[in-house]
């Protein structure tokens, strides 16, 4: 998957947004490059890319997040580095909140934008409740669009149903995603698939999709 | 076909009260339960229902009584402090006899506290939800699924025994994400309700939903009346989940997210060779006793893990009611506490160092 070097992660609420920027920023920091994540989540109080601050760290890894992310307050508040992203010559990777109540942060650093070469990532996932259908996922879209005034790039597909996951979900997560393609003219940078699941098998039934293989950080272990 | 979808148990709780047949949700925001509201102010209005975010939590528990007392299913959500807010209401909904559900999707305490995860509102659904003699039906959910399949079952007993009816979570159950599967279609149990105040078109005596008695003897006739309906949920409605207890030593009592911690750490005991086994009280009142029961005679002792100070240990202590020994193990003000930790509590008890 190739992708600018700032990438800004958008989606309906628990779509894996997290997960994937987490996957996508340790990827480029083994690769050597200077990474940046940002938690830009002010909405959501928990399993968000600040609760993953030490391990990121330890990989290198920079990480900017609202100022009360990850405690026990419920204040919506930037810190003045979140600006600094934009004149980075780092890896940029921007974790969104979800929806667009999530996304209406993005709406203040519009300006910045302009002149900007990014990529802008809408994420979905099939078994998502809300965003089940492909019609669904466009209106989520479209809702995100208008509260940040930018426009995604290109698709990740996120399709999966948890421990459940298997060839028939990931079979149904693309046919899910292709449409989404057809109604936005969006191209499909990449189907995730849990590491532990048949890569293999799949790029033989699905020769023609991109494959990204993508460990899972945010979890409950109990 | 039904089929399965990932959810948010704040999501599952929303989706849940449609298919139960709840058209009135009065809330007012808090986290970490927002997103049952943000999910029901989408739906609800396309299913021809009624969602209202009031101006306050004690308007909108005003309105589930005012909503309930004509018959209707009512709901209302909130977390620990705005449960407190609510008190007054819940009171007044229980002194009525209104049948409803509230949510309490839990946060560290006290006061403004956290927005991390919680058990320390035990005492609050159980002992004292508000002021006077009265007690709710108070369900504990421990996955995504029973978020889902717990509203129906809160306000089918609710109505049965016209009581409010509470679904104890914590914010960590009201955020996970889980598989849930929901029935094709969801059948809504319906029961006469001649008390309700729906409209009597001059064909009925005019009913009164109140909670208000002029005469001291008559008050205390309709609480010693709702005593009675209160044995009979004791009787009937306790339900628990026991795990490993049938060669048990230690038993582990466990709710909610903590009982999910409590079986990785039996799991991990058993490996060990210790005889650990859990019992997972679901519905906290009426408290299982019959459950703990089972387990006294077989066990050397009990161990109640919370996340609070201790408070559900009381009701294990008065279940076990000295027989064996009783040991808490709890952290709090928004830590979830660790299997490996659990373990090392179950070791301790074991007689074999952590």
């Amino acid at each position: 998957m190739t992708l600018k070097d700032f990438v800004v992660v958008t989606g309906h609420y628990g779509c894996g947004k997290t997960n994937f920027s987490i996957n996508l920023a340790l990827e480029y920091a083994e690769k050597g490059r200077k990474v940046t994540i940002v938690d830009m989540d002010l909405v959501n109080p928990y399993f968000r890319t600040s609760d993953y601050r030490e391990m990121l760290e330890s990989k290198g890894i920079e990480v900017i997040a609202p100022v009360f992310g990850h405690t026990n307050l419920d204040i919506p508040s930037l810190p003045a580095s979140m600006y600094s992203i934009f004149d980075s010559k780092d890896m940029v990777i921007v974790d969104v909140g979800g929806d667009d109540v999530g996304s209406t942060v993005l709406g203040r650093f519009r300006p910045k934008f302009e002149g900007l070469d990014y990529d802008m990532l809408y994420v979905v996932n099939r078994f998502r409740n809300l965003t089940a259908t492909p019609e669904e996922a466009v209106e989520v879209l479209e809702e995100i669009k208008a509260v940040s005034g930018l426009s995604p790039t290109g698709l990740v597909n996120n399709s999966h149903l948890m421990a459940e996951t298997d060839a028939h979900i990931i079979a149904e997560g693309i046919e899910f995603a292709k449409k989404i393609g057809e109604l936005t003219g969006l191209e499909i940078k990449c189907n995730t698939i849990r590491r532990d699941l048949d890569e293999a098998g799949l790029t033989k039934e699905f020769p023609n999709e991109p494959f990204y293989p993508i460990d899972m950080y945010v979890k409950v272990c109990w | 076909m039904a089929e399965k979808v990932l959810m948010k148990g704040n999501e599952a709780l929303g989706e849940a009260a449609l298919r139960a047949g709840c058209r009135h949700f009065f809330g007012y925001p808090i986290t970490p339960q927002t997103e049952l509201s943000a999910y029901l102010s989408k739906k609800m209005p396309k299913c021809g229902g009624t969602f209202l975010q009031a101006e306050s939590e004690l308007a909108a528990i005003n309105m589930v009584l005012g909503a309930g007392a004509t018959g209707v299913r009512a709901m209302t959500s909130s977390s620990s402090p705005g449960i407190s807010l609510k008190s007054e209401g819940i009171s007044y909904i229980a002194g009525s006899d209104v049948p409803c559900v509230i949510i309490n999707v839990q946060r560290g305490g006290p006061g403004l506290g956290s927005i991390q995860p919680s058990q320390a509102d035990y005492w609050q659904a159980t002992k004292a939800t508000g002021h006077g003699d009265f007690q709710i039906f108070v369900l504990a959910p421990s996955t995504v699924q029973e978020m889902a399949d717990f509203v129906a079952l809160a306000f089918d007993t609710a109505e049965k025994y016209r009581v409010p009816a509470m679904i104890l979570s914590d914010g960590m159950m009201g955020q996970m994400m889980e598989p849930v599967l929901f029935p094709e279609e969801s059948e809504v149990k319906t029961i006469e309700k001649p008390w309700a105040a729906c409209g009597h078109n001059n064909a009925r005596p005019h009913n009164i939903v109140n909670s208000l008695y002029i005469e001291a003897k008559d008050l205390e006739k309709t609480v010693i009346e709702r005593y009675e309906r209160y044995e009979k949920i004791k009787a009937n409605e306790q339900r628990a989940e026991s795990y490993m207890t049938d060669d048990a030593e230690i038993v582990i009592v466990a709710y909610g997210a903590s009982s999910r911690v409590s079986r990785s750490a039996v799991d991990m005991a058993r490996a060990e060779g210790i005889k650990a086994g859990l019992i997972r009280p679901i519905t906290l009142w009426p408290f299982p006793v019959d459950a703990i029961e089972k387990t006294v005679a077989g066990a050397k002792q009990f161990l109640a893990v919370e996340m609070s100070m201790g408070q559900m240990v009381d009701d294990v202590r008065l279940a076990v009611n000295g027989r064996k020994p009783v040991s808490f193990f709890g952290r709090t003000g928004g830590i979830i506490p660790t299997p490996a930790e659990v373990l090392g509590e179950i070791k301790k008890l074991a007689g074999k160092e952590a």
